[in-house]
């Protein structure tokens, strides 16, 4: 079998110094170009999970490979600047202007300032911004507008994996949806392996190719959406019908009917 | 007045460049400390606590007293690196002052410092992260810039501070603005007070707008702002140091140093030496200001090299005596003692007295029939003494009272003005008076003999620091000083200095004194 370019291995994190794990146990793989969705209710460990895989926490137990190589034999910073990293708090430096924001990797990792110039342009209009965009400074963009910089920003120095966590969590529903499939998009274009940590079922159903469903620090199954509808877990079949059965209601509301 | 001007502006670029190197270096070196020690603090809360409770602790000494407790933590330093290094540390002047004034300016640097950073969005620093910063890169692009402004609001806090209690490092030796505001109070001279105060104010509000500059620059992501008050900053500190640093360039290397205590006669007497010293073509710096027990010290550590003690004094302080013997007996042993105890050398008497007396009015003394103070025992009952802030807790006092037996009716203190004014008024009968004071001959006061001799003799006398004490320049300035100054001139000197109407300055006494030599 080919070595799934992300590999987790038997993950373990406790927080309390092994009295409780937020993690696990969990055995994950994620093959090369995948759009991985890991779910759960809050408190499920899906954040934790993901941020063993840049070494934003380290795991107690177990270990993590990128590439077939662990992780923890890499320095945490240059490790770090060959992933992309997306958050719910988005976090653009208020000091720097949308262009110093997106160059921050490249600049870390050297590159001359003809190829930075060229990649923010680049990328500016990858995440559909004006370019004019670049002088401004982040207090003067909404908050759709600040993500598509995060998002600018972690591909700026074409890292080949995207973590993302709750990225889209913070937006209102349109600007959501919209800036969902606008990355979706930029995935497939770009050929990338996205592992997107979010709790909306609905979203990562339709974005995602694969989806992991985590509980209690665990992970209960893992599979294309399709498979996991059909799961003999409880919870997880629960969980994985709980969107078309929230789309019928809906339907069904505004047809004037009951359910 | 326009002399008291004209002579305060003559002080003013010695003092300002001594102002301004101390404060400059206090903050720098204030700012070396702290902000390491506030990016240490924001990264552990082990750290923090200790260290803004340490800073906080400093604040709530005054800062005088910070001053002053260097002087004997120095000489105490001083005592153990002199067998290992071969010499020892100054105890006095720049460096007590440097110490106790940027440990003065490290709170307000470190609490805002630490607020500066520890108040980031924990967002912008999981980005930073996230993007592959090192810790460092972390500080110096995102953390230090953000947490500027924050930090430029405590220094310049921190350095309005610093300016201002650099003017109480006049007394531990160090010259600064303080100099005009300290002699000021001394002879009373309110000119020198709003000179020296309006000085440090002014000085203290450039600082405060330049680093506001800068606060703002760093604020407005302004480059240019930042760089305005930079330069605004480096261009004022070299302005202030050029005069001075041109002036000792040009002067011979061997300054002469000439100390002074905190009074009027000190300071005409400091002025007198100094005069004859630059008539000689020597150059000379004048330290007033001084503390009694900190100018022997100073003197014999070589810090200063020619002041005008009193033999009483040295008696009890530096000897350690608790005897009165008869005024010859005490200069010889004097003379003798501190050569071999310190090497300082005793050049001789001036001539006059300064001693602790009781005065009466000269009617009330005549009219009482009392011409000294065993006289006066009887009658005491009957009357008040009043006395200066420090004479009821002096040994001369507990003496007197056990040697004449006197108990008055009411014991009152006052500040030597209030207390001429209380004999004049008739709230006081008697007071405590220094033998030299002007206002004695001027206030026509009869001075009480002391028949048993319970107050020793304080004759003025000249004393050479042991480096100097070969010094043939010195000693030709000095020599024609000695036995040559009476009581009367002496109180015609100091009452020029002390009165209210038509003062003068201690150099126009020191004129005046050098005018009735041979």
């Amino acid at each position: 079998m080919v070595e799934p370019l992300i590999a987790l291995d038997r993950i373990g994190k406790s927080f309390d110094g092994g009295k409780s794990f937020a993690v696990r146990g969990v055995d994950l793989a994620v093959a090369r170009g995948t759009f991985l969705c890991l779910v759960g209710g809050s408190g499920a460990g899906k954040s934790t999970l993901l941020k063993t895989i840049n070494r934003l926490i380290e795991p107690d137990e177990g270990e993590v490979r990128l590439d077939g190589r662990s992780v923890a034999a890499q320095a945490a910073a240059e490790l770090r600047r060959g992933i992309g990293y997306v958050f719910q708090g988005v976090g653009l430096f208020p000091h720097m202007s949308v262009a110093e924001n997106i160059a921050v990797t490249p600049r870390l990792l050297g590159w001359t300032k003809a190829d930075i110039t060229a990649r923010v342009g680049e990328l500016l209009d990858l995440v559909g911004l004006p370019a004019d965009f670049g002088a401004r400074f982040p207090n003067f963009l909404s908050g759709g507008q600040q993500q598509r910089v995060g998002i600018a920003r972690a591909l700026a120095a074409r890292p080949p994996v995207m973590l993302m966590d709750e990225p889209f969590g913070a937006l209102d529903p349109l600007i959501r949806a919209d800036l969902g499939s606008a990355y979706r998009a930029l995935h497939d274009r770009l050929g990338l392996t996205t592992v997107m940590v979010t709790h909306d079922l609905q979203e990562a159903v339709l974005l995602g190719d694969r989806m992991a469903v985590m509980k209690d620090g665990r992970l209960l199954a893992q599979g294309e959406p399709a498979e996991l509808l059909a799961s003999s877990d409880p919870h997880v079949a629960a969980l994985m019908a709980a969107p078309r059965r929230m789309a019928e209601r809906v339907a069904a509301r505004l047809e004037g009917g009951h359910v | 007045m326009s002399d008291q001007l004209a002579a305060a502006w003559r002080m003013l670029p010695g003092a300002l460049a001594g102002h301004v190197l101390l404060s400059a270096c206090a903050l720098l070196l204030g700012l070396a400390v702290s902000l390491p020690l506030a990016v240490l603090a924001a990264r552990h809360a082990k750290v923090r606590w200790p260290a803004l409770a340490l800073a906080s602790l400093v604040q709530t000494v005054p800062s005088l007293a910070l001053l002053a407790l260097f002087y004997p933590l120095l000489l105490a330093v001083s005592a153990v690196m002199r067998p290992l290094i071969g010499h020892g540390l100054p105890a006095l002047g720049f460096l007590p002052s440097l110490l106790a004034l940027t440990l003065y300016s490290m709170l307000p640097i470190l609490r805002t410092g630490v607020a500066g950073l520890t108040g980031i969005d924990p967002a912008v620093l999981e980005a930073a992260d996230g993007a592959g910063m090192t810790a460092s890169q972390k500080l110096w692009r995102v953390q230090a810039p953000l947490a500027a402004p924050v930090v430029m609001a405590g220094v310049r806090t921190a350095a309005v501070w610093t300016i201002g209690a650099a003017t109480l490092s006049t007394p531990v030796g160090q010259t600064s603005l303080g100099d005009y505001i300290f002699s000021g109070l001394q002879t009373e001279n309110w000119v020198y007070v709003l000179f020296g105060c309006a000085a440090s104010a002014i000085l203290a509000l450039t600082a405060d707008q330049l680093l506001g500059l800068i606060e703002a620059g760093a604020r407005r992501r302004d480059g240019r702002r930042m760089a305005l008050g930079a330069a605004g900053l480096v261009i004022g500190v070299l302005a202030c140091l050029a005069p001075a640093a041109a002036g000792q360039i040009g002067a011979p290397s061997r300054t002469y140093v000439i100390g002074a205590k905190n009074f009027s006669e000190q300071f005409t007497l400091a002025a007198l030496i100094g005069e004859r010293l630059e008539a000689d073509g020597a150059a000379v710096s004048i330290k007033q200001g001084l503390g009694s027990a900190v100018i022997f010290r100073a003197l014999a550590s070589g810090g200063i090299d020619a002041y005008v003690d009193y033999s009483g004094t040295l008696w009890t302080n530096v000897l350690g005596r608790r005897d009165t013997p008869a005024p010859a007996v005490m200069l010889a042993d004097l003379k003798r003692e501190l050569m071999a105890r310190h090497g300082v050398v005793m050049l001789g008497p001036l001539g006059f007295e300064n001693a602790y007396v009781l005065a009466m009015e000269s009617g009330r003394a005549r009219a009482l029939g009392v011409a000294n103070i065993a006289d006066l025992a009887p009658h005491a009952p009957d009357l008040t003494l009043g006395s200066d802030l420090e004479f009821l807790s002096r040994p001369e006092w507990t003496a007197l009272k056990s040697a004449y037996g006197l108990s008055f009716r009411a014991e009152r203190s006052y500040s030597p003005t209030f207390m001429y004014s209380a004999l004049k008024d008739g709230q006081a009968d008697v007071i405590s008076a220094f033998s030299s004071d002007g206002r004695i001959a001027a206030d026509g006061l009869t001075v009480l003999a002391d028949p048993k001799h319970a107050i020793p003799s304080y004759d003025a006398v000249l004393l050479i620091s042991p480096k100097r004490a070969n010094d043939a320049r010195l000693r030709r300035a000095l020599a024609p000083l000695i036995g040559e100054i009476d009581v009367a001139s002496m109180r015609q000197a100091n009452l020029m200095v002390d009165r209210d109407q038509d003062k003068r300055t201690p150099a126009q006494a020191a004129a005046l004194l050098e005018s009735g030599l041979r």
